[in-house]
């Protein structure tokens, strides 16, 4: 049975208003389809595609919007690790930690970027510009030890490269604020 | 019988060569570029327009320009291959914007290679023809007909000594079942195509006289059915890296467009699923199935057969069947590669399974992490459909069968069978106990088959080329092939598909060119975080599901990583346990809890604070978490400290009793300090220390502050005198 309350239509509005048009839609074709709630992490997914991040307010309209109790789109949402609770930087710096980056020297990088940046790992510059995160495995192991930055890989990174690396993304967050004015 | 399922795919296979035949190719020449998130990582997108600008700018029209999947050698690449008409392909390494200027300019235009880029400087301008021998389990083994020597005495000595005309032995080429029955052998002359079927020397003179010296292909001997692994030696033959190997899940990639319906139905794509639904009998290709010996590639090694005839005996109508495509293993990318280098093998693989257990429904369960896999099944679903290989009525045979693509969220547990199952129903992907195994009750309560994208690129060429001959390549209770992803301290990186059987040193040292920088192997980890360290020792074992039990590893999904001196067992321990310890679900205690206590001995011992008590209790603590946890990933988490506390226990005792760590990798053992007879003073040490803690003026000795130094080791690698030791 799902749960009607007076203010349904109010809560469903506010729910709605929270969430990009497509991904309201989205959730209307799943509630369509057989084993809709088995929809739940696609959805948070294209929640995290559209803000980079998932804020309370919208897991809560996602749950209503899905009829999931909120405590379980909780438990999803911190589960896995590829969603995030919070804001992140402009650039992601994603460092594989897999065995073979490990073993060809991953965690000298880390200490190179965590000194560079100082941020550990989960944090965010100042100035917003990069966040740091490690990955367990990005399946380059061919080129490693690897960098992800965005969505470019880099292959072959060491300590000594990580500055000038670093540099290129300053540039290009530079240029970018400058053609957006 | 009105079946039309083969009629429906005969008229597909008329549309694929048609169309084909529209857009190239004979007479014209092909630039390939590789095309993967590896190759893209290392720039071949760059290369790939400055080879449309230089193809637009020339004006020509016989000039193709494609891309295909990427081959696996993840060193050396962005990879181009260049096939001029009548040369043999030439492919070459590590292309860069210039080098694809270079390869225009010169080999496109001027019709002379650029040499020097060649990958591992394998074409050769003088070879005329090369020849290929097969030298599998049966041709190579052949005791009468021993072609590389017949091959050998026959040819004009000249020609081999000018090297016009090469011999290559290669792996089996996958010909078997149709002929040779032990007495004869194959060979496939390069750049021609053209494969030969060989009885005897007088076969062997008649190819020489005829096709090597004059050009005339001897058609008496000329076999027509293509050999699996023909294609890509085709293309890659002359390469030791890949002639090596035994392609046969991965023999489409890096010859097929993996965004190209049609060139994979050139190759005989959807063949297999034609003829199957033509029989119109499951069981039958259950039976095949099991007859094969296929084991799950997913690191289990359960029978598929008897997954999928398990599934089948069921009473409920409604059943499920997914691919695993969450792969976690660090270490591991054979599943994205083949994601994304023959999409529509895998497809027509579950296909075939569905039909097989009686499904109507498939997943696909893929990492959001690989994202040019997804898009790559995304677009081969859309095709299938497009073309009537997916949906309702299936080639008009009456089978419907849909697949659906679900999202994994980066949780490692979720390769465990009951925990992905929960992930697709929307749920915390958290193991249960089984039984109930998923084949009697998985998604939604339902029957349901899970086998890995390895397995399912396998099913096709199972029903295509047969039981006995994929049995025949395996060893005697494991068929087929295996794909490992070979990385670490090792030449070629890279993806390496052998026989079920090879040995270890074959793969590491033929293969895989041995250890870097004349280094010494110390031990090769298979399995990711649940399998083991084999020592130098076992490395003559042949590889297989059983034989890497025996020495306290597994094979799980075919990750391969080469350990040389420089790596500290007891820190590969711990990094496998710090792995599991943070992808430990939680659900059960022995896991949570066990992990992480088990992650605190080893960094006491890594940390030189570990007593001979810590080892008892890790060794206690290891077993009990093996004997007690809830799923395999927990069963399995201590293998990497069981095997290395057996295999390696003398490093672990040299942390705990002597303080030492034998490799000199873990720093709370070690301490820097510089030569008196050696340092020149050049103060390029201090220059780069970071703390600093390094004193001494130009010309005079250096001295490091013991109690200052991070132990970083930037001093030790940045003096060019030698004169920083480690101790």
């Amino acid at each position: 049975m799902s749960a009607k309350t007076d203010n349904l239509k109010e809560v469903e509005a506010r729910s709605k208003a929270a969430l990009p048009q497509d991904i309201v839609d989205w959730i209307g074709e799943c509630k369509k389809r057989p084993h809709p709630e088995s929809q739940l992490i696609s959805t948070l997914h294209k929640v995290q595609g559209h803000y980079g991040y998932l804020a309370k307010e919208q897991m809560d309209a996602v749950a209503q919007l899905m009829q999931i109790p909120a405590s379980k789109v909780t438990g999803v949402a911190t589960f896995y690790h590829f969603f995030r609770l919070h804001p992140r930087g402009q650039f992601i710096i994603n460092v594989c930690l897999g065995t073979a980056c490990y073993v060809k020297g991953a965690d000298r990088v880390v200490e190179k970027l965590k000194l560079e940046l100082g941020i550990d790992f989960g944090e965010t510059t100042k100035d917003g510009l990069f966040s740091l995160e490690a990955s367990r495995c990005l399946g380059t192991c061919g080129l490693a030890p690897v960098v992800m930055i965005g969505d470019d890989v880099h292959g072959g990174v060491t300590p000594d490269k990580v500055p000038a690396l670093l540099e290129t993304y300053i540039n290009k967050a530079r240029s970018l604020r400058k053609q957006s004015r | 019988m009105s079946n039309p399922g083969l009629a429906t795919y005969t008229g597909l296979a008329k549309k694929a060569e048609s169309i084909l035949d529209d857009r190239r190719e004979s007479g014209k020449i092909r630039i390939q570029v590789g095309s993967a998130t590896c190759e893209h990582a290392a720039g071949s997108n760059a290369v790939y327009e400055e080879f449309r600008r230089h193809i637009e700018a020339s004006g020509r029209d016989d000039i193709i320009l494609r891309r295909t999947g990427c081959t696996g050698r993840c060193s050396r690449e962005p990879i181009v291959g260049v096939m001029v008409p009548g040369h043999l392909p030439v492919k070459y390494q590590l292309v860069d914007h210039d080098t694809a200027h270079d390869i225009f300019t010169s080999h496109i235009l001027g019709g002379k290679p650029v040499t020097e880029k060649i990958l591992d400087g394998s074409a050769d301008e003088s070879v005329q023809y090369e020849i290929m021998l097969c030298s599998g389990e049966r041709c190579g083994r052949n005791k009468h007909l021993n072609l590389t020597k017949l091959f050998e005495k026959n040819l004009p000595k000249t020609a081999l000594e000018l090297g016009q005309v090469r011999l290559v032995s290669a792996n089996c080429f996958g010909l078997c079942p149709s002929g040779g029955k032990g007495s004869a052998g194959h060979a496939l002359i390069r750049p021609d195509n053209v494969l030969y079927h060989i009885e005897n020397e007088n076969d062997i003179r008649e190819i020489i006289d005829n096709h090597i010296l004059k050009g005339n292909v001897v058609e008496r001997l000329r076999k027509h059915t293509e050999a699996i692994s023909q294609r890509f030696f085709d293309m890659y033959g002359d390469v030791a890296f890949f002639n090596k190997q035994s392609r046969t899940a991965l023999r489409n990639a890096g010859v097929i467009n993996p965004e190209d319906i049609y060139e994979y139905i050139h190759y005989n794509g959807f063949e297999a699923l034609a003829r199957v639904l033509e029989k119109g009998d499951p069981q039958w290709v259950i039976e095949k199935i099991t007859a094969s010996k296929l084991r799950g590639r997913g690191g289990g090694g359960y029978p598929t057969g008897m997954k999928w005839a398990n599934a089948r005996k069921t009473t409920e109508e409604t059943r499920y069947i997914i691919c695993n495509a969450d792969e976690g293993d660090p270490g591991a990318f054979m599943d994205r590669s083949m994601l994304e280098s023959d999409p529509f093998s895998i497809v027509e693989g579950m296909i075939i399974g569905g039909y097989a257990i009686g499904a109507s429904h498939g997943f696909f369960y893929i990492r959001a992490e690989y994202p040019l896999a997804i898009k790559r099944i995304e677009h081969a679903i859309d095709e299938c459909r497009k073309l009537g290989l997916l949906g309702d009525n299936i080639l008009g045979t009456g089978f419907s069968f849909d697949l659906e693509i679900r999202l994994g969220a980066g949780a490692f547990v979720c390769g465990e069978e009951t925990a992905l199952i929960h992930s697709i129903e929307g749920l915390r992907g958290q193991p249960r106990i089984r039984p109930p195994y998923p084949s009697q009750s998985g998604l939604w309560g339902k029957p349901t088959v899970i086998n890995n994208v390895e397995t399912f690129a396998n099913v096709p060429a199972v029903l295509l080329y047969g039981s006995e001959w994929f049995r025949n390549i395996g060893t005697e209770k494991s068929g087929g092939t295996k794909v490992f992803a070979l990385a670490g301290k090792v030449n070629h990186t890279g993806l390496v598909e052998v026989p079920m059987g090879t040995t270890l040193r074959e793969v590491v040292f033929d293969i895989g060119g041995g250890v870097p920088n004349g280094k010494k192997l110390k031990a090769v980890q298979t399995g990711g975080p649940a399998g083991g360290c084999i020592p130098e020792k076992f490395l003559d074992t042949e590889v297989d599901f059983d034989t890497l039990a025996q020495v306290d590893s597994i094979m799980g999904s075919g990750g391969m990583i080469i350990l040389d001196e420089d790596d500290c067992i007891v820190d590969i321990a711990r990094f496998f346990i710090a792995f599991s310890q943070d992808e430990s679900c939680g659900k059960c205690t022995p896991c949570r809890e066990g992990t992480k206590r088990m992650l605190e001995i080893l960094e006491r011992i890594t940390g030189g604070t570990g007593t001979p008590a810590d080892l008892v209790k890790l060794e206690r603590l290891a077993t009990l978490v093996k004997k007690s946890s809830l799923c395999g990933l927990g069963r399995a988490a201590p293998n990497p400290v069981l095997s290395t506390l057996k295999q390696f226990r003398a490093e672990y005792e040299a942390h705990v009793f002597d303080k030492k760590c034998p490799a000199k990798k873990c720093s709370a053992l070690i301490k820097y300090e510089i030569d008196p007879n050696k340092c020149v003073g050049c103060t390029l040490c201090a220059k780069n220390c970071p703390v600093p803690c390094i004193s001494g003026v130009r010309r005079e000795l250096h001295v490091i502050d013991q109690a200052k130094c991070i132990k970083c080791g930037r001093c030790f690698e940045v003096c060019r005198f030698d004169a920083v030791q480690r101790l």
